[in-house]
């Protein structure tokens, strides 16, 4: 199977190493994976700020970028999500509709099409597992809190195969860290505090390290954590899941 | 009260957040509240069915809303009810006005109405000379206060107990410094019992009308609205045209969800079916639009009109428990109030579908489905093309979109990004930046990802 | 045109094509559970504040009210077995003001709902409908066999009755607006005593 590496903007300038774990977690298990080194961003940005009506050129790249592939993996929920719920075009919408049926999330992918049921990893430490809102309500890769309905967790699935993790309860399992795109700083106070209440929950419970399946949450709450100088660290799932001692 | 008028939602925000144990205090207890609507939910297997049958109920009811409002008024008539029409809040207000002046009527208790609070009833009849009493508890305590109710079913959640001690104390003679809640709700108990006994007229709201049998239902835990309604000669009841449900049976699946949903009770401990007037005294109701009929016209945002008004999207959002009820300066407020309230004066809550992470919360706690954050995003899209955004958000987005539309502009932007964070951190690091206040800006790497993989290839070769 | 004409318009206008009704069939299926009806009646009352009795007979009831309420207070019952108050139905008559001192008011309920604690009352078991909001106290009396599992079988025995006023009440009057912390006793009455008859 053909697959392509979708890398979200903020990872591919920021936070390499998560999509460098990507790319070799995905190779290990037996994938042929290109990166289309003309991508640049799902649009999500412009387009949850309200300027969807801007994102024509960015949708147009995307599909250039991605068309013929069997599977587009992706380790960001919300990019995922995005291009899954918002991804048209004017002139390609038949190709649009594609890359929408075979865009995935990292976890989603490994569970749902790889069906992985074990790894060759290990990360001895304490964890706290974010659930990022737009993976878990949107795309479902865990069962949300609110429904009354039999409780599932992609990626705590697939971290249970990394040897010597421990997941730490937390007070409230998704509770939203409050990073919202550009609602972190047009509504900094609430932003921030929401960040700051999430990050507390993991400390309380005795995390050593945050992650999620999502890097934007990641950003926002590794921001908080160094300022207030903690030693706890975020990493994202898939470096994890790619890491052996 | 009316200084918050001028400021917005992350302004007001911002001011709530300035005292972060009551932002703890408030959040905590809108948590918990959040919590007993799980815990009665999950004592139902059969919740999400119901969620489903009351979100087509209502579905059933907006696409034929105009013969049931017909044949409610029917009905109601038929029953010796007496009804009003109005078409927006002036006019509500005038109806309401008439029949006490009509009557020489000069006091009137007030049982919770949301619906009176986005008319501003209160403030009208005070002009004219009528006396207007809360009886709802948590609604007397605010309107001692002299504020609106921040949470459409906890209207004074906002309040400490000490805080309501020292109101009482002021207006209703209670000890100093007493703050027991038994013995506020005590005084409370002896004042509103002589208002409900000597008030000829009772206005109440309406949680749901009946089409087919021109009943009307109130749900209330302290009976007040009872106490106001049966002793009153005329007992005048306010509904916004969305609260009509089809059949009597109906009521079978929505009263299972919505004292759930509210406080994460059974049922709410009264749940009265007003159909005919007492001997020798009046019911009238006042049917309302204000705003309804146009929601209703708009595609993308007509299921916000399925709200039962029973405060779980509130109760669960982060932000609104973050920010408090007050901060979305509009009478209902939270997740549902942000895809309500713009329909109403868009201009003026061009904010509220911005003041949310789009989490998803509210959504999967609304009793009748309402996608409530998919059209708080299809919102923030009206909002920028009626031109109510900042002109530098604008230019921002504009500029954001041109970079990465080029895959050479982008990768020279992020590199000349990550060569700024790196040499001239003081550029970002500063107090201009609003990220910068609480948290640090993320570190920049040697390489991106692209570059990375670039020289993978080149080594590979 | 009046508003009424302009308002029934609009959302002509602004309607949109059929959403049909759901059918409520398997829900009342799936909660037409018949078992323990007082069980949980008792254990969901109980919850809500309610003091709930299973008792054999009148007498028992009798025995009860006496323990829990002083002679001299003023009593109305609407239910002809307990003869020694007195009879809602001779003093309907009266202003619905008159009855703010009344202490207890006994009446009978038809229909009973196990998952909320809630009890069926129309205007006729009522007698007044002031009287059980304005008591200080109220009791209501039920036989098990009226006992119904869930609201969506309490409306399929309700029919189409037709009724001038009526009323589920599920428990004594209260109130958590003060900090969420329950109050009992807000404007109605202070407590509720449900006894089940056999």
């Amino acid at each position: 199977m053909k697959v392509a590496l979708f890398v979200p903007c903020y990872v591919d300038q920021f936070y390499p190493q998560a999509a460098i774990a990507t790319l070799e977690l995905l190779e290990k298990l037996g994938c042929e994976v290109h990166y289309p080194k003309n991508q640049t961003c799902c649009g999500q940005p412009m387009a949850n700020s309200g300027y969807e009506h801007l994102t024509g050129g960015c949708n147009n790249l995307f599909i250039d970028n991605f068309t013929g592939y069997d599977y587009i993996v992706c380790p960001s929920g919300s990019c995922t999500l995005h291009i899954k719920e918002h991804l048209h075009s004017h002139e390609n919408e038949d190709k649009a509709l594609e890359i929408r049926k075979r865009v995935f999330e990292l976890t989603e992918f490994l569970v749902d099409i790889l069906q992985v049921k074990s790894l060759e990893a290990s990360f001895p430490y304490k964890v706290g597992m974010h659930q990022s809102c737009h993976g878990l309500r949107g795309l479902r890769i865990s069962q949300m809190t609110e429904l009354v309905a039999e409780p599932f967790s992609k990626p705590a699935q697939l971290l249970s195969m990394v040897k010597g993790l421990e997941l730490v309860p937390l007070s409230r399992a998704d509770d939203c860290c409050g990073f919202g795109g550009t609602f972190c700083v047009v509504e900094e106070a609430v932003s921030s505090k929401m960040g700051k209440d999430r990050v507390d929950d993991h400390i309380e419970h005795g995390a050593q390290y945050i992650t999620s399946a999502d890097l934007s949450c990641l950003m926002h709450l590794e921001g908080i954590l160094r300022r207030q100088n903690s030693d706890v660290k975020v990493i994202h799932v898939a470096e994890i899941l790619n890491h052996s001692i | 009260m009316s200084s918050t008028a001028t400021k917005d939602h992350p302004q007001l925000a911002a001011i709530f957040n300035r005292d972060e144990p009551r932002v703890d205090w408030h959040d905590e207890t809108l948590w918990w509240v959040r919590a007993k609507r799980d815990i009665a939910a999950h004592k139902l297997p059969e919740w999400e069915l119901l969620r489903e049958t009351a979100s087509q109920i209502k579905n059933n009811v907006l696409s034929n809303l105009s013969t049931y409002l017909e044949q409610f008024e029917a009905n109601a008539i038929n029953n010796g009810i007496i009804v009003h029409w109005a078409a927006n809040a002036e006019e509500h207000n005038k109806i309401i006005y008439a029949l006490l002046e009509k009557r020489g009527i000069s006091r009137m208790v007030k049982s919770k109405s949301m619906l009176t609070e986005e008319c501003h009833l209160n403030e009208y009849l005070l002009k004219q000379g009528i006396d207007v009493i809360d009886s709802d508890l948590g609604e007397r305590i605010v309107q001692l206060a002299g504020e609106p109710p921040s949470h459409i079913v906890l209207p004074c959640i906002h309040k400490k107990k000490e805080e309501i001690g020292d109101i009482f104390h002021e207006h209703l003679g209670s000890a100093k410094g007493e703050s027991d809640p038994k013995i506020l709700t005590e005084t409370a108990r002896q004042h509103l019992r002589e208002v409900f006994l000597t008030r000829r007229a009772a206005l109440t709201g309406v949680n749901f009308a009946i089409a087919e049998t021109g009943e009307f239902v109130i749900c209330t835990n302290e009976g007040n609205a009872d106490m106001g309604a049966h002793l009153a000669e005329i007992h005048i009841a306010s509904m916004g045209i969305e609260k009509i449900i089809p059949e009597r049976k109906h009521l079978g699946v929505f009263l299972r969800l919505l004292t759930r949903s509210a406080t994460g009770q059974p049922i709410t401990t009264y749940s009265s079916h007003f159909s005919k007037p007492q001997d020798g005294k009046e019911i009238h109701i006042v049917i309302v639009d204000n705003g309804r009929s146009i929601q209703l016209g708009r595609e993308d945002f007509r299921n916000s009109l399925k709200c039962i008004r029973c405060g779980a999207c509130m109760n669960t959002c982060p932000v609104y428990r973050k920010s408090g009820g007050h901060s979305y300066h509009t009478a209902v407020a939270g997740p549902i109030g942000s895809i309500l309230a713009p329909n109403l004066d868009m201009e003026k809550y061009a904010d509220l579908p911005f003041a949310s992470t789009l989490c998803g919360s509210c959504s999967n706690v609304c009793p009748v489905k309402i996608d409530i954050h998919d059209q708080l995003y299809k919102w923030r899209q009206v909002i920028v093309k009626a031109g109510y955004t900042p002109k530098a958000k604008t230019l921002a987005m504009k500029g954001m979109a041109f970079t990465l539309s080029s895959p050479i502009i982008y990768r020279a932007a992020g590199k000349m990004g990550r060569f700024m964070f790196k040499y001239a951190p003081f550029a970002v690091n500063n107090g201009a930046n609003p990220w910068y206040k609480h948290r640090e800006m993320p570190k920049a790497p040697e390489q991106s990802f692209g570059e990375w993989y670039a020289k993978r290839k080149e080594s590979k070769k | 045109m009046s508003s009424r004409e302009n308002i029934l318009a609009a959302v002509k206008a602004n309607q949109f094509s059929q959403a049909d009704l759901p059918g409520l069939e398997v829900l009342s299926t799936l909660t037409s559970t018949n078992d323990d009806l007082v069980e949980k009646y008792k254990t969901i009352g109980s919850a809500g504040g309610s003091f709930v009795y299973a008792v054999a007979d009148y007498a028992a009831i009798q025995n009860i009210l006496h323990k829990e309420f002083k002679p001299g207070v003023k009593i109305i019952s609407g239910i002809k077995e307990l003869g020694e108050y007195t009879y809602a139905a001779d003093v309907k008559h009266e202003l619905s003001h008159n009855f703010a001192d009344v202490e207890l008011c006994i009446l009978r309920s038809n229909l009973g709902v196990a998952e909320n604690g809630a009890l069926w009352l129309t205007e006729e078991q009522m007698t007044v409908r002031v009287l059980p909001f304005i008591a200080q106290h109220l009791a209501i009396v039920i036989s098990k066999t009226t006992l119904v599992p869930t609201m969506a079988q309490a409306y399929e025995k309700i029919g189409d009755a037709t009724y001038g006023y009526g009323a589920f009440i599920s428990g004594p009057s209260k109130t958590a607006d003060i900090e969420q912390s329950l109050v009992i006793g807000a404007h109605g009455p202070r407590s509720l005593s449900v006894f089940i008859l056999p």
